[in-house]
């Protein structure tokens, strides 16, 4: 689907996420389109990616026939690590970002809400897997950028008044970035900050149900 | 002080029973009590809450005793990885209480360390948070959770000594620290038990006053997603 729609792909979605990125941050990735983020980390800029399940400082996937069960990430993929790798217990995991020692967390969503209201982690009806650390992240860290496709499979908008599926942190969110561009949130509603390729300011507004404030 | 056992069976002897919380340690199913729960299946103790991250595969890790039944309650944050699991668990024979990740490894850290409950931002203005205490502090509102005491507490660990020092590998720690300072008991798993001294007493990971039984075997240590890159692109 991200191959046909409007704007930016998922490459690109995950490269503009990755402007994001200040340097000496400690971040968390989240599964989906911000796992590339990692691929597109700007010349200059020195980052750290946590695993929440107890790494700080991962590595690329390791080469064949070198995978470990013992290093994973918290998408259970094997993995590699780094020279400044360290790990660490579940609890001291959550315990840095609890803190607010994590800069940001960058993690996909269903819906955003205008007031910053995020759900990714159960529709009614359909079958509940859990939360994982989604919560305890978006509780914590210090800035969360939700990057995901602006509307649903059936068309309609992602980026709502009021999100409608049970949410995962209420008034987390601080930027959202989509095929269709870049949205802050801000005081009575979402700040337009910019519009992807191919897409018009008024292309953003109309794909857009929650409140666009100038 | 005999804390080294020959086989699980033998290290869980007389500490199992029916309706029992055990807490286990694991992320998926990488540093499981694979051997220790082997022989919880064996035992036929039924009617059993964990106290888990995940709940294993359907052949591996917890999913065994799901297969024959032995549980009936999952305090888990994540647990979309087993057939038999949703099965029983849309069919209602099986509970499950869903914990933040964070919230989930903080209940057993703190209830070893004798802190019977926190607050914390995790869940404010989510389901989590319903029905438990709110509290603001400087300006910001928390939920109050509480600390887990576990019956007994099954652990995997890298290496131990004969007193119990434990050191774990890479993410292979993940939750068997805070799942074994919960235990009343807490029988843990190697793949080495080293000889006392050899451990450097400043590398060790957990300290043997948290675990009371050990036993030492051949670990399958599955991996649950292999992904690799071509040697080309290293």
């Amino acid at each position: 689907m991200a191959g046909t729609q409007k704007g930016w792909d998922r490459n690109q979605m995950a490269a503009r996420a990755a402007q994001e990125l200040q340097d000496g941050w400690y971040v968390n990735l989240g599964i989906g389109i911000p796992t590339l983020v990692s691929n597109y980390i700007p010349d200059g800029i020195e980052v750290t990616l946590q695993s929440e399940n107890g790494m700080l400082g991962m590595g690329a996937f390791p080469i064949e026939g070198e995978e470990d069960a013992d290093l994973i990430n918290a998408g259970k993929q094997t993995i590699t690590e780094l020279p400044q790798t360290a790990f660490f217990d579940s609890a001291t995991s959550f315990g840095m970002i609890r803190g607010g020692k994590i800069a940001m967390a960058i993690l996909g969503a269903m819906e955003v809400a205008e007031n910053g209201d995020l759900a990714n982690w159960m529709i009614p009806g359909k079958l509940i897997k859990g939360m994982g650390g989604a919560m305890d992240l978006v509780a914590g860290v210090q800035r969360v950028v939700v990057v995901m496709d602006h509307a649903n499979k059936h068309g309609e908008s992602k980026v709502l008044k009021a999100c409608t599926l049970p949410l995962t942190g209420a008034a987390v969110v601080d930027r959202i970035i989509t095929n269709l561009g870049v949205l802050d949130v801000v005081e009575g509603g979402l700040r337009i900050v910019e519009c992807a390729t191919d897409v018009t300011m008024d292309e953003l507004r109309a794909a857009t149900e929650a409140t666009i404030v100038d | 002080m005999k804390k080294v056992y020959g086989s699980a069976a033998e290290a869980l002897d007389g500490l199992l029973t029916d309706d029992m919380l055990i807490a286990a340690g694991g992320f998926g199913l990488c540093g499981i009590p694979e051997l220790l729960l082997g022989a919880i299946k064996d035992s036929g103790v039924k009617g059993l809450t964990f106290a888990s991250n995940n709940a294993g595969v359907d052949d591996f890790g917890i999913g065994i005793l799901l297969q024959t039944k032995q549980v009936k309650k999952m305090i888990s944050s994540y647990v979309g990885e087993n057939a038999e699991f949703m099965r029983q668990y849309l069919a209602g024979e099986l509970e499950v209480e869903f914990n933040p990740q964070g919230t989930l490894a903080e209940r057993m850290r703190a209830g070893g360390c004798g802190i019977p409950g926190f607050y914390t931002k995790t869940g404010v203005g989510t389901q989590i948070a319903e029905g438990k205490e709110h509290k603001d502090f400087d300006g910001q509102t928390y939920i109050m959770e509480r600390g887990i005491v576990a019956d007994l507490a099954i652990v995997k660990a890298w290496k131990a000594d004969a007193t119990g020092n434990l050191v774990f590998r890479k993410t292979a720690r993940n939750f068997n620290p805070p799942a074994a300072m919960c235990g009343k008991v807490c029988v843990v798993e190697v793949e080495e038990i080293v000889p006392t001294g050899s451990l450097e007493p400043d590398s060790i990971h957990l300290p043997g006053v948290y675990v009371h039984r050990i036993i030492q075997g051949e670990h399958e240590k599955r991996i649950e997603q292999r992904t690799t890159r071509k040697k080309e692109s290293a």
